[in-house]
């Protein structure tokens, strides 16, 4: 009978009204909303949401304690295998991962598992009642780069096995790209992103910013100078790419990172902010992933007329289902198949414009995705006055090159074994870092097990030292 | 939280602090900068490093009011607080890993224009130390923006002044200055020259004259400081570069500066807004600007 019951809808915001602030769309449920959806979920026995979980989350299990109302039993459940419930829940790409293979989407619509989650994350930050204990100092130091989710994993699963763990971040607040990139009305800054890093320092992880590893210090430094036996590096992957496309340095051309970074990091949209940002009359964000989404509602949100650009069609856009579904209902204009060729400037060097050329979708490429090909001869202009590439990013070089004998493949990306080491002995790495750009689950996922294979590897050294 | 372990009054509107970042102090070589931001609402405004002293763990940085932060920056007092202070950032100056038996032979000249003074000082000062004798031309508006003369002195070979308004040393432009130096018989192997992007473009079309090779620093837009953004990006021998990670010095015979200076101007309108709104707040005024 369970599956008759439809899907429970999650409240939002009203698109109308989100649409000019940027407080959180989606309200989650709440405890009768969450029971009944959880009501819904058959606990099969070889669940298909589970074995599509990068992280093996016991989702039936969970699930079912909602629906028992023990959401203290379901958050130890999830707390076994994922570290950020509030944060995956609202980012995860559930329609390709658990709720894509649940056996109810076969015939109706799968249980709602990304909301559960994020039901029982909230719950636990309310209530506070998860409690964690740390095992006693083991007299090992390790030093974790970087503090995006791969960061905050590796430290947390460290702090909690009694080692010292400390972050060094290059920014000046800790959170990657949940603190610079993924905006506000996605992933409350204060509500969600600030627990977590309040959580690790409750484990008794220290945090310093301002250190720029590979400028600041160094891996070597801390390594022989500052007696870290161990480094975890999750530095992901910030550099942003650009097209190569004439007209291209012209004034209003930035890139994603540096539109959110501004409205994000920096509180732009803010004004008792400092820092200033720019959108001019109508924006044109060209990409089509969840980076493309963020910056295009952001410019939205700023006043701006909005529209995406992306190469290939409406199927093939890699963001998140429910963004698209949010974007369109506020109102941004999806131009699909279209592809820039050139920035166009006025007289003084501001963006009036882009030329682009409208594609058709030819053969699948490697990836399975049809790749797009140019229709000759079907160049038009589109007006703009700012234009935003989220093209894509891919690992800073920084490390890799100030740290000797550090292997990297021809991506830039540093090359490691399954379990997160490096070329070299005491160093590990995971997340973008290592995977190029992906997910907070996959980088979550990766700095747990790193955190292993550092504590195997500092129990290896101190038992042949015994 | 970094202390400021010492302030002074260079100029009106101009001030120079020393600064408690141990880290940056031990890492920091010729030709670095570090990103300061003042407080939370503060930007994250790049400022070329001015001296170092690994011993006293401090960094000594030069701030212009211009904006909202650099006014607040200023502000502060001795003994209070900067909120954040990341660096050094981007690569050393080129002749940290030149020979230094080969450098001795160079004829450098160094051409610092307002505050570019600053970051040139450190420069002149590291090769002092290495026994490389350096030339410097200062330039400035007027007499009472010169800044920083009697270090300078101390450091470099020659110190040659020149004023816009003839207040103090030769009247004219610094590309004058040189072109006369050039013309008395001086000659020179590398220009170094740091200041206004104008300053550095006109210089560097004045070297190529003589086909002198020309060290520039730019002080372009800066967000993040750390290759992540792109606000940075440069033209240079037609390529793009990103400033904060490939520079800051570049080729200045292959910058391509008109881009430079438009990009730099990018927010010069919304920045002088919040600027004036800061210092009308700064100066106590009850003002509604950000106000909606
Ligand atoms: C705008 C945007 C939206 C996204 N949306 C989603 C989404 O909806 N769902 C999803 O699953 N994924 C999303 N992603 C991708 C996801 O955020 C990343 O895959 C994930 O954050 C990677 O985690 P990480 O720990 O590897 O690195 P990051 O989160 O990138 O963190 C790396 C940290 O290391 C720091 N660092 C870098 N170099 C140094 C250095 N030299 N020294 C010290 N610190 C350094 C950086 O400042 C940063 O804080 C999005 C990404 C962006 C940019
Ligand atoms: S596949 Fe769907 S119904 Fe089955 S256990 Fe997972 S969530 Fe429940
Ligand atoms: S300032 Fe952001 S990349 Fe240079």
């Amino acid at each position: 009978m369970a599956n008759k019951i439809p899907r429970t809808p999650v409240r939002e915001q009203e698109p109308s009204v989100r649409a000019t602030n940027f407080e959180e769309v989606c309200y989650g449920y709440n405890e009768s909303e969450a029971r009944l959806e959880a009501s819904r979920c058959l606990g099969c026995k070889n669940p298909r949401c589970v074995a599509a979980c990068p992280v093996s989350l016991q989702i039936p299990r969970f699930i079912g304690l909602i629906n028992e109302g023990d959401f203290a039993g379901a958050a130890a459940v999830i707390a076994e295998d994922s570290l950020l419930p509030s944060v995956c829940g609202r980012v995860c790409p559930q329609e390709n991962q658990c709720e894509g293979s649940c056996i109810l989407g076969v015939k109706s619509e799968p249980v709602a598992i990304g909301k559960l989650e994020r039901f029982i994350g909230d719950w636990g930050h309310t209530t506070g009642s998860v409690n964690i204990k740390c095992a006693p100092f083991n007299g090992h130091k390790v030093a974790v780069v970087g503090s995006g989710p791969a960061s905050l994993a590796c430290a947390a699963d460290l702090a909690k096995a009694g080692y010292r763990v400390k972050i060094f971040e290059a920014l000046h607040k800790a959170g990657g790209v949940l603190e610079y990139g993924i905006p506000e009305f996605r992933l409350p800054k204060q509500g969600v992103v600030a627990h977590e890093i309040e959580n690790l320092r409750r484990l008794g992880v220290e945090i310093e910013t301002d250190v720029v590893v590979g400028r600041t210090v160094t891996i070597d430094s801390l390594m022989d100078e500052e007696g870290y036996q161990a480094v975890f590096i999750g530095s992901g992957a910030g550099l942003p790419r650009f097209m190569n496309i004439p007209g291209e340095n012209l004034n209003g051309v930035v890139s994603a990172n540096e539109f959110l970074t501004r409205a994000n990091l920096m509180h732009a949209y803010d004004d008792s902010y400092d820092t200033p940002i720019y959108t001019g009359r109508r924006v044109a964000v060209v990409g089509g992933g969840n980076v493309a989404m963020d910056a295009v509602r952001t410019a939205k949100r700023l006043g701006a007329e909005a529209a995406i650009i992306y190469r290939r069609g409406e199927a093939e856009l890699p963001a998140r289902r429910e963004e698209v579904h949010h974007a369109k209902e506020e109102g941004i204009e999806f131009n699909m198949l279209t592809n820039p060729v050139q920035v166009i400037g006025d007289d003084n060097g501001w963006v009036k414009g882009l030329r682009c050329i409208r594609m058709e979708l030819g053969e699948p490429d490697a990836s399975g995705r049809r790749s797009p090909v140019e229709v000759p001869g079907s160049e038009f202009d589109i007006e703009c006055d700012v234009v935003i590439m989220a093209l894509g990013t891919s690992p800073n070089p920084l490390i890799a090159s100030t740290t000797d004998g550090l292997e990297t493949n021809k991506r830039g990306c540093i090359t490691t074994d399954d379990n997160g080491a490096t070329s070299r002995p005491g160093i590990f790495a995971g997340g973008d870092t290592v995977t190029g750009a992906a997910t907070v689950i996959l980088a979550m996922g990766a700095g747990r097990k790193a955190a292993a294979a550092i504590d195997a590897y500092l129990q290896g050294i101190s038992v042949s030292a015994k | 939280m970094f202390k400021i372990a010492k302030k002074k009054m260079l100029a009106e509107n101009i001030c120079l602090m020393d600064v408690e970042a141990p880290r940056v102090a031990r890492s920091a070589r010729p030709g670095q900068f570090v990103i300061v931001r003042v407080d939370e609402r503060g930007e994250r405004v790049p400022l070329t490093i001015c001296d170092y002293d690994n011993d006293r763990g401090t960094v000594t940085i030069v701030t212009q009011v211009v904006g909202a932060s650099s006014a607040r920056i200023c502000a502060l007092e001795e003994g209070e607080f900067i909120a954040n202070f990341a660096g050094p950032l981007g690569r050393p100056s080129e002749f940290v890993y030149e020979n230094i038996e080969e450098l001795k032979n160079k004829r450098i000249m160094f051409i610092a224009g307002g505050l570019g003074t600053a970051p040139v000082y450190p420069q002149v000062k590291w090769l002092s130390e290495q026994g490389v004798k350096a030339d410097v031309i200062v330039g400035a508006k007027s007499k009472n923006l010169l800044i920083m003369q009697d270090e300078m002195r101390a450091v470099a070979d020659n110190l040659y002044i020149a004023t816009d308004d003839g207040s103090e040393g030769f009247h004219g432009l610094v590309t004058q200055l040189f072109e006369q130096l050039v013309a008395q018989g001086k000659s020179y192997d590398v220009v170094v020259a740091i200041g206004p992007m104008i300053m550095m473009k006109f210089v560097c079309l004045t070297t190529a004259k003589y086909g002198i090779k020309t060290i520039v620093s730019l002080n372009s837009l800066m967000v993040d400081g750390t290759g992540m953004c792109g606000a940075c990006r440069v033209t240079v021998g037609g390529k793009t570069y990103f400033t904060c990670v490939e520079g800051p010095e570049f080729d200045g015979h292959q910058v391509d500066f008109d881009e430079a200076m438009r990009r730099q101007a990018q927010y010069r309108t919304i920045e002088s807004r919040k600027a004036k709104a800061e210092q009308e707040a700064l100066a106590g005024h009850k003002c509604k600007v950000g106000l909606h």
